[in-house]
């Protein structure tokens, strides 16, 4: 442990905004796939394993979008877009045969599709790392506010994930659609007595969960390596923000993703060895005290 | 009737003929044609994941030497038959694989390439079997420099983390000593690799410069996806230079993060795994004046040798060799040289011809490079430190290291470890 450094960073203004800053934009990447991961076990009951998957291959698409286009915004919709296509054919083909099943079958399910789409990525793109790099257009000098670091493309980052996360916090909540879904949550029977199409309810749910995991993926594969496998430790950091979070509430997630984002950064500061186990402290202590998580309904 | 009955014993005859002489003359050349029992070698390495270059620049390095050999008749027509099989990483499987290629596969030989972890696991595998193998990729120090690690019949034909310390540790004294840099900080990863090459470069750069101070240290696990705490926590502890053993993905990964944050116009930046093809070339926009030693350069050793070798790798593979590949290759023309002169795959043999074997080599300081007897260990493989450049050479300066002062002072800290 070193708290004279965490006590010193706390009491600097530098530090501080340095932290945050980095801990806010780790945070939101974190909670776009754990955001599809929550909206997919709370609407379909589906503890979707495959998710990082979805990641991995938003990240792909969007490397193979960026070296057509140059564009990083046609990256990042040909990541989003890619992996929601790509989770609406699993959802159609493979994962609508085994909803309410128990969870063996389902991890089993996953866990070929996650084979399946590691061994595609190897075949396409080859089994060694690959590298986006950040565009031309974001390599400017990093902000300095009250002498912190904010690097101009995390800036951009959290910006594009502020919104998507508003835009889904809008739609869930205000619009006719999130209405149904959040009905379809609570009684699928009764929505489907309504009239409503349950079944396309799910697969553009599964779809959203997946392009926002995609999302995340396309955003962040100019700051980090692209290779096959790359969804697995994303994976264990969601379910920690899921179970955090509460299982199916994307405001816990949201809170909860922030949370591990600043532990993460202040972690390195005051306990540079044990940051990876201050979020399983943090997920053990929120299973003792609010075992429902912080956005979950209690009972 | 009688003419048909003529001809057909012509015929018979003719053909009776012809079957003696093929008894005669045709079947001893058949025989001699026929492809002998080929020389298997197994190779336990990683081919997928973020460091699936070490293995596919291992593996392409050895087919080129291996073909090199086959095509020049093999041990009295003997071919060596490469078994390369993916461990993944994990060091478990590394030694399943091992043991399964001696037991089950009939290798003679292992071409051991993988990465530290894997490598100790096979290193156990084969101290048991009694297999003759060659690591590779293996360049954690106490693999060989620990006597207790020691074996007749296991040989590293990789670089050492103990030669590139003195050498990285003598050059960055240097330089700190030109631009005053005292404060230092280290990002290296968290495993036996990373935590000792980083210990054994510090001991070394304060034993030429007791100026440099080490302010902070921060240890990334190995194949992390993201490096935004340890950055911050970098950029916080502002320190003059930063030294880093991180490698291939993982290093990529690094740079372009610290590049959006500032970090190389802030600190100078010492990284000993930079200048390898397989990071040069994905690295998107390489920072100019970064510090490192040279992992595999196609003009350093600047010989006709290394440069014909990298020009045959990138025609057969479109790419340029790695770190990996010339000591894979290395590793394949110890073992040819060692099978050749031996006349034969008696482990006993090979491994006493290969103990203290100096062969020519485009890879050598001096032109050549030796397996040492005394810890069976590759000594005298080309090392210099230099910056790097956003274009092809990529790494100008090359400033080359000094065996003789790294031999003295590894035997020194060879002592001072109780290894000596």
């Amino acid at each position: 442990m070193e708290l004279t450094e965490l006590t010193e960073c706390v009491t600097s203004l530098s530090c501080v905004v340095t932290q945050v800053a980095a801990g806010l934009t780790i945070g939101m990447l974190l909670f776009l796939v754990a955001s599809g991961l929550t909206l997919i076990f709370g609407v379909l009951g589906l503890v979707n394993f495959a998710h990082g998957s979805f990641y991995m291959m938003g990240a792909y698409f969007a490397l193979a979008a960026y070296g057509v286009t140059n564009s990083f915004a046609m990256a990042v919709l040909a990541g989003t877009l890619g992996a929601a296509l790509l989770g609406l054919l699993f959802e159609r083909f493979l994962l609508s045969r085994i909803y309410g099943q128990d969870v063996l079958m389902q991890l089993l399910v996953c866990y070929g599709i996650i084979l399946i789409l590691d061994d595609v990525v190897k075949i396409v793109w080859g089994a060694d790392f690959r590298s986006m790099g950040v565009p031309d257009a974001f390599r400017q000098p990093p902000f300095l506010i009250g002498g912190g670091i904010i690097p101009y493309f995390y800036a951009i980052l959290f910006g594009i994930t502020a919104l998507i996360a508003a835009g889904l916090a809008y739609g869930m909540g205000r619009t006719r659609f999130g209405r149904t879904v959040r009905a379809a949550a609570i009684n699928p029977g009764m929505v489907g007595a309504l009239g409503i199409n349950t079944t396309i309810i799910y697969a553009a749910v599964f779809a959203i969960g997946a392009g926002l995991a995609g999302a995340a993926g396309a955003l962040s594969a100019p700051i980090r390596s692209v290779v096959a496998g790359a969804g697995v430790s994303i994976l264990i950091e969601s379910f920690i923000v899921t179970v955090i979070g509460g299982m199916g509430s994307i405001g816990g997630a949201l809170a909860a993703s922030i949370i591990l984002g600043l532990t993460r950064s202040f972690g390195s500061i005051g306990f540079p060895l044990f940051v990876e186990g201050a979020m399983f402290v943090i997920m053990a202590l929120v299973l003792i005290l609010r075992p429902s998580g912080l956005g979950g309904r209690r009972g | 009737m009688s003419d048909s009955t003529k001809a057909g014993l012509r015929r018979r005859g003719l053909l009776g003929a012809a079957g003696a002489t093929a008894a005669i003359t045709g079947f001893p050349r058949l025989g001699f044609t026929q492809p002998r029992q080929p020389i298997k070698v197994g190779v336990p390495t990683i081919l997928s994941g973020r460091v699936a270059q070490l293995g596919i620049s291992s593996r392409n390095a050895m087919q080129i030497e291996v073909d090199a050999f086959n095509a020049a008749g093999g041990l009295d027509g003997r071919p060596i038959e490469l078994v390369v099989r993916d461990s993944r990483g994990t060091p478990a499987e590394a030694a399943r694989l091992a043991r399964e290629m001696i037991t089950s596969e009939g290798c003679e030989f292992l071409l051991d390439a993988e990465a530290s972890g894997g490598g100790f696991a096979v290193h156990e595998v084969v101290r048991e079997t009694g297999t003759v193998t060659l690591h590779i990729n293996s360049e954690t120090s106490s693999l060989t420099a620990d006597p207790r690690q020691r074996f007749w019949n296991a040989f590293r034909v990789a670089r050492q983390g103990v030669h590139d310390s003195i050498a990285g540790g003598h050059y960055a004294a240097q330089v700190a000593r030109q631009r005053n840099l005292r404060r230092w900080m280290t990002i290296s990863p968290d495993y036996a690799y990373g935590r000792d090459t980083t210990a054994e470069f510090v001991e070394f750069a304060r034993s030429f410069n007791s100026d440099i101070q080490v302010t902070g240290e921060t240890w990334p696990r190995l194949f992390q996806p993201d490096y935004t705490e340890n950055i911050t926590r970098l950029s916080q502890g502002r320190p003059q230079a930063i030294y880093s053993c991180l490698w291939a993905g993982d290093l990529v990964t690094f740079v372009e993060q610290a590049s959006i944050f500032g970090l190389f116009a802030q600190s100078q930046f010492f990284a000993v795994n930079m200048a390898d093809y397989t990071t040069l070339q994905q690295v998107r926009n390489l920072p100019r004046g970064v510090h490192s030693g040279n992992r595999y350069l196609k003009n350093f050793p600047d010989v006709p040798g290394n440069l014909a070798f990298a020009n045959e790798y990138n025609r057969r593979f479109n790419v340029f060799p790695t770190n990996w590949s010339w000591q894979a290759a290395t590793g394949v023309r110890l073992l040819t040289t060692a099978l050749r002169q031996v006349g034969g795959t008696d482990p006993r043999a090979v491994a006493a011809k290969l103990k203290g074997m100096t062969i020519e080599s485009p890879f050598g300081a001096e032109g050549s490079v030796t397996m040492r007897a005394e810890d069976q260990t590759l000594v005298g493989y080309a090392i210099g430190w230099g910056t790097t450049v956003s274009q092809d050479p990529f790494v100008e300066n090359m400033q080359k290291a000094d065996w003789a002062m790294i031999l003295r002072l590894e035997a020194e800290w060879k002592r001072a470890k109780g290894w000596g």
